[in-house]
């Protein structure tokens, strides 16, 4: 069994492999030098593992690559991949997530900058904007947050193929029950105080979305400032943030098999960007956000000044899950034991922009 | 495209960091309407890859992709609608950015 590793940076792919159940990594050289690389996809759904990667040249552009000898070499079609109809008056930015549809045989989903959903029925191939959510009526009204206006969440349901639920900064969240025909905002009890009324019906800059591993229905959201959950699938939201060190941050986990268990990374402030206490911490809750618990064990003891950006967390799919983290100082950290202990897997990498970590 | 009076024979430059996108060569030779915009039309259909490089799907110039028509800045000759001669050398360069 091999563990791999895929850290998306500012400059470029690199992938770490391991051959001994994560104790050790060798780290291969970058691909797609002097890209930045804001998301990984890895669809396992067929006997070969797909990759896919999100690839922005800040000279020639964006474009989607796909590997299906676990980035062995990549390719990509001559035509774009993926970009904006004539009649949609803008240009790709950059994708920044991948889904892999777990009901739909060859689907696979991508959020984008400017905010807008594709749609591949090719394994990630090709991509055709979805028109429901592009001509939504708010779409005029949806903002920038520092990062870019972007899609950063892509949630298909894990049993009914004609439910979606996306996340944009700024925006918050939509979700669709008709296949992605239309959309609704979902953002009730969500905080944007921000705006002269902090609790508008969209409009929220919701950082990251995960999905309880148990039930469908319950979501974690990491919000700017503010960390919620919702257990009826977006219908309404409730706060979680007791038991954190601060509300603000950009991560969001859900462990892949476990009910109610979530990871995050904390930070400081929306104008104080540092880990609370300059201290490198990782928290989790068991009990779907009830409760909270620093995870520590291996991390770095002392003054430490960077964040996590949204896509820079992950776990894997081993049997006993790891978690993964990367800074935007090109530290990589994993877990083995599901956060009860953990190790740096590469550092001096360029500034880390997302994490995926899968067994093969 | 038709070797007719509507077209020109050009020669483009492609920069080394592109030229993977074109089967390695340095130098293309074509013929095109005799504006920018027909060239770069016409490598989106004989270099579609090496296209994409250069313009986004709005056919914009990318910001940091220069285009020089013998010798001179096409944003600053109109663009697009740069005037091609006969003959003319297009050179394709990355702008001073990123690091």
């Amino acid at each position: 069994m091999s563990h791999i590793l895929c850290i998306g940076t500012e400059k470029g792919l690199f992938t770490a492999r391991s051959e001994d159940d994560r104790k050790t990594w060798e780290i291969g050289p970058p691909q797609f030098q002097m890209t930045n690389v804001y998301a990984v996809g890895v669809d396992k759904r067929s006997s070969t593992t797909r990759l896919l990667a999100s690839v922005t040249s800040s000279h020639f552009g964006p474009s989607v690559a796909v590997s299906d000898d676990l980035g062995a070499t990549w390719s990509e079609p001559d035509e774009p991949p993926l970009a904006f109809p004539d009649s949609a008056g803008v240009a790709l930015v950059r994708v920044w997530q991948f889904a892999a549809s777990p009901t739909a045989a060859g689907v696979v989903y991508a959020g984008t900058q400017p905010s807008a959903l594709f749609k591949s029925t090719d394994g990630g191939e090709s991509y055709d904007l979805v028109p429901g959510l592009w001509n939504h009526p708010h779409r005029p009204e949806w903002g920038a947050g520092f990062g870019g206006q972007a899609i950063h969440t892509v949630l298909p349901h894990p049993s009914d193929p004609d439910r979606l639920l996306v996340a944009m900064s700024t925006g918050g969240v939509y979700r669709s029950t008709d296949a992605g025909e239309s959309w609704s905002p979902a953002n009730k009890g969500i905080k944007a105080y921000f705006f002269p009324d902090p609790w508008p019906e969209f409009g929220q800059c919701v950082h990251k979305v995960a999905r309880d591993a148990g039930d469908p229905e319950r979501l974690y959201a990491q919000n700017h400032h503010g960390v919620y959950r919702s257990d009826n699938g977006g219908d309404s939201w409730e706060s979680i943030a007791d038991g954190l060190p601060t509300d603000f941050g950009f991560t969001m986990v859900a462990h892949p098999s476990k009910p109610g268990v979530v990871y995050t990374f904390p930070i400081e402030a929306d104008g104080s960007r540092y880990p609370p206490d300059f201290r490198c911490r990782v928290y989790r809750s068991t009990d779907a956000g009830a409760a909270w618990e620093v995870l520590q064990n291996g991390l770095p003891p002392n003054d430490f000044y960077p964040v996590v950006l949204r896509d820079a967390m992950c776990t894997d799919d081993a049997a006993v899950t790891g978690v993964y983290f990367g800074t935007r100082s090109g530290e990589v950290f994993g877990s083995a034991d599901e956060g009860d202990s953990w190790s740096m897997i590469a550092e001096h990498l360029p500034d880390v922009l997302c994490v995926r970590a899968f067994q093969v | 495209m038709a070797d007719d009076a509507s077209t020109v024979p050009v020669t483009v430059l492609v920069p080394g960091v592109l030229r993977a996108e074109c089967g390695g060569e340095s130098t293309l030779t074509l013929r095109s309407g005799p504006t920018l915009g027909a060239l770069l039309d016409q490598l989106g259909a004989t270099h579609p890859r090496l296209h994409r490089r250069i313009r986004s799907e709005r056919s914009e110039i990318r910001r940091y992709v220069n285009v020089y028509v013998d010798g001179e800045d096409c944003r600053l000759t109109g663009v697009l609608t740069t005037p091609l001669r006969a003959g003319a050398e297009v050179q394709i360069l990355p702008s001073v950015a990123g690091g």
